[in-house]
């Protein structure tokens, strides 16, 4: 056997692996629902029929018509306009976080499983301190060393986050790490930087796209839970979660304000969680444990 | 099975230490958060209501105006010996305050932990039992919704049927347990089932997969071919084994929601550690905000090393690895 065929990777199943995701109806559904509600959401300034702050104090409070589908809130805002230009915001902020947990987590857990060592035991002690702080109070505490606004919700949601991708690209990053086309590779004096680049990042890739799915729905609850607080997108700018908040007050007199946005939020984080869920089953069978297991708080 | 109390200890001393690894490094985190404030958080803290001699007092109370070195220790000394400062706000010390949130989210975390049994326990067996099946779909479906819902909106979904529509129970309101059982529960019902549907949901895909995990394992197809009974293997073989990991994500639920189910107790009102981290946040009351970061960090490693303790118990393979 030649080296180019020992430090050749394993044969791609990407093609079979996206024809098994499409034959899996939920999972085709829910990718449906992800696309309408990413170009509802940038199609949303010529979309929404009212401004997001349009006060109109004489149509406060109107239930769902023709001329407002989601009704109107306390001071006359059309439900409808604000939760579609909510969206933008979540999932801008959604997908900063994420990202922002994916490059520096990622990082972290490549550099970590690949290299093993001190610099392992180091960066996975850290990670275990990250670890003993429930995901919304982590997200707290940064919120009230900074201020409160988008930036730092980004920032509060990505650090929280961060972890999980480290544990999760370190566990694949050592695996891959032992296997014959690595070791070959590494035998041959290939540099750590392109092994890295060209063998350990592909065959990692899976456990990651899966995470960053399932990640976003939780980002999404997050974005959403900081913002009811008061502590995350800050008025006027509309939020689900703040829409939510001033709807507490109008429980009895206006359904209408909490279920919309609320259910934008359930739609979307569901939306999310299926498509990762259809993902796992796909590229990593075994996943999802350290996320969901922090749901709760 | 016999179990080596030796290997058991041996085990548990290692794990201590790690947490205690842990723990230092929590303690450094939870120091360095004021620290990382821009500006100074003492200012900050008294906002509008400033005035000089206050702010001096707090100063000084707080320790901010000496060396960091010395700050770290004197604060590392206070944790080992229960003194946490005083709060911002009211010059109250945060152990106090601490101690006297900790009765209302216990009373909330545990009936919410036995209502996310209550769900999870039989959907997820019975999930896992019927793999493939519709009643698998429904529950994983089911599921899958239940860990995606935002759950202060479902408190509020919650509210708005059975205490502003239907007026059968209190939308909000505390009172300890030992003051007024009937009323507790009253008032206990609503945020409880809002916790246990959302732990529920998650612990039921847990303990199906766990369950799934075990029924295909070589040792359960042994026991089918043996001709056993089918009722037996499902409750000798397969739920038995299935424990374990179901014993993990009832501690992992337990701590998180002890950690203060923060939304959840603002929704209901609830003066719980969560209410008091959100309060404190709004405030800027910091040294309260590291007292309930710290205690609750504390509490999330101590049910860990429960859980692990329970673990090597039950399991060999655990403390022998």
């Amino acid at each position: 056997m030649s080296a180019e065929s020992l430090t050749a990777e394993p044969a791609t199943t990407r093609f079979s692996s996206w024809r098994l995701l499409a034959s899996n109806p939920v999972t085709v559904a829910s990718i449906v629902v992800l696309g309408l509600i990413i170009a509802g959401a940038l199609l949303a300034p010529w979309l929404a029929p009212y401004g997001a702050n349009e006060i109109n104090v004489a149509n406060q409070l109107q239930p769902p018509s023709v001329e407002h589908w989601f009704g109107t809130d306390d001071l006359g805002r059309d439900i409808f306009s604000r939760v579609i230009l909510a969206a933008g915001t979540s999932l801008t902020i959604a997908f900063a976080a994420v990202g922002f947990a994916l490059l520096v987590g990622g990082g972290i857990g490549i550099v970590s499983g690949y290299f093993g060592g001190p610099t392992d035991a180091v960066l996975m002690r850290v990670v275990d301190i990250m670890f003993a702080f429930p995901v919304l109070l982590l997200a707290l505490a940064i919120v009230a060393i900074f201020q409160p606004g988008i930036p730092t919700t980004i920032i509060a949601i990505g650090v929280v986050y961060t972890p999980i991708f480290a544990r999760v690209a370190r566990g694949s990053a050592l695996s891959v790490r032992t296997s014959p086309f690595v070791q070959v590779s590494q035998t041959m004096g290939t540099p750590a930087v392109s092994i890295l680049g060209r063998h350990v990042l592909p065959n990692i890739s899976g456990p990651l796209i899966v995470q960053t799915s399932l990640s976003l729905a939780f980002a999404i609850l997050s974005e959403a839970a900081l913002s009811f607080l008061g502590l995350g997108v800050q008025p006027p700018d509309p939020s689900w979660g703040g829409m939510i908040f001033t709807a507490q007050g109008f429980l009895g007199l206006a359904w209408w304000m909490a279920i919309f946005p609320g259910a934008a939020i359930f739609v979307t984080a569901l939306a999310f969680n299926l498509v990762g869920d259809g993902l796992r089953d796909v590229l990593d069978p075994r996943q999802r444990t350290i996320i969901e297991a922090r749901r709760t708080a | 099975m016999r179990v080596s109390l030796g290997s058991v200890a041996r085990f548990m001393g290692t794990r201590l230490l790690s947490s205690a690894i842990v723990l230092f490094g929590v303690v450094v985190v939870v120091f360095a958060l004021i620290q990382l404030v821009p500006g100074d958080p003492v200012r900050l803290a008294l906002g509008t209501r400033f005035d000089q001699e206050a702010y001096d007092a707090l100063r000084a109370a707080s320790g901010l105006d000496r060396p960091l070195v010395e700050q770290f220790f004197s604060y590392l000394g206070g944790v080992l010996t229960g003194d946490l400062g005083v709060s911002f706000r009211n010059g109250q010390p945060v152990v106090e305050i601490l101690l006297s949130r900790l009765p209302a989210t216990v009373s909330l975390a545990i009936p919410g932990l036995l209502i996310a049994l209550l769900i999870a326990v039989p959907a997820g067996i019975w999930s896992a039992l019927h793999e493939g099946k519709v009643s698998d779909g429904i529950v994983r479906v089911a599921s899958q919704a239940g860990v995606s819902i935002p759950d202060f909106w479902l408190g509020l979904l919650l509210i708005s049927l059975f205490a502003v529509r239907l007026g059968w129970l209190p939308s909000s309101g505390y009172v300890p347990i030992a003051t007024d059982p009937a009323q507790w529960l009253r008032q206990v019902v609503l945020p409880a089932t809002t916790v246990g549907i959302v732990a529920g949901a998650i612990m039921t895909r847990y303990i199906r997969a766990a369950v799934l995990e075990v029924a295909h394992a070589g040792f359960v197809r042994t026991a089918v071919s043996k001709g056993l009974a089918p009722g037996r293997v499902t409750f000798a073989h397969i739920v038995r084994n299935a424990l374990v990991p179901v014993l993990t994500i009832t501690g992992i639920q337990l701590a998180t929601i002890l950690g203060g189910v923060i939304v959840v107790e603002v929704v209901f009102a609830w003066p719980g550690l969560g209410r008091l981290v959100y309060d404190a946040v709004a405030a800027r009351d910091y040294p309260v905000i590291q007292g309930a970061v710290l205690l609750i960090a504390m509490i999330f490693l101590a049910v860990n090393l429960v859980v692990d303790a329970l673990y090597a118990l039950v399991d060999p393979r655990i403390r022998l690895a």
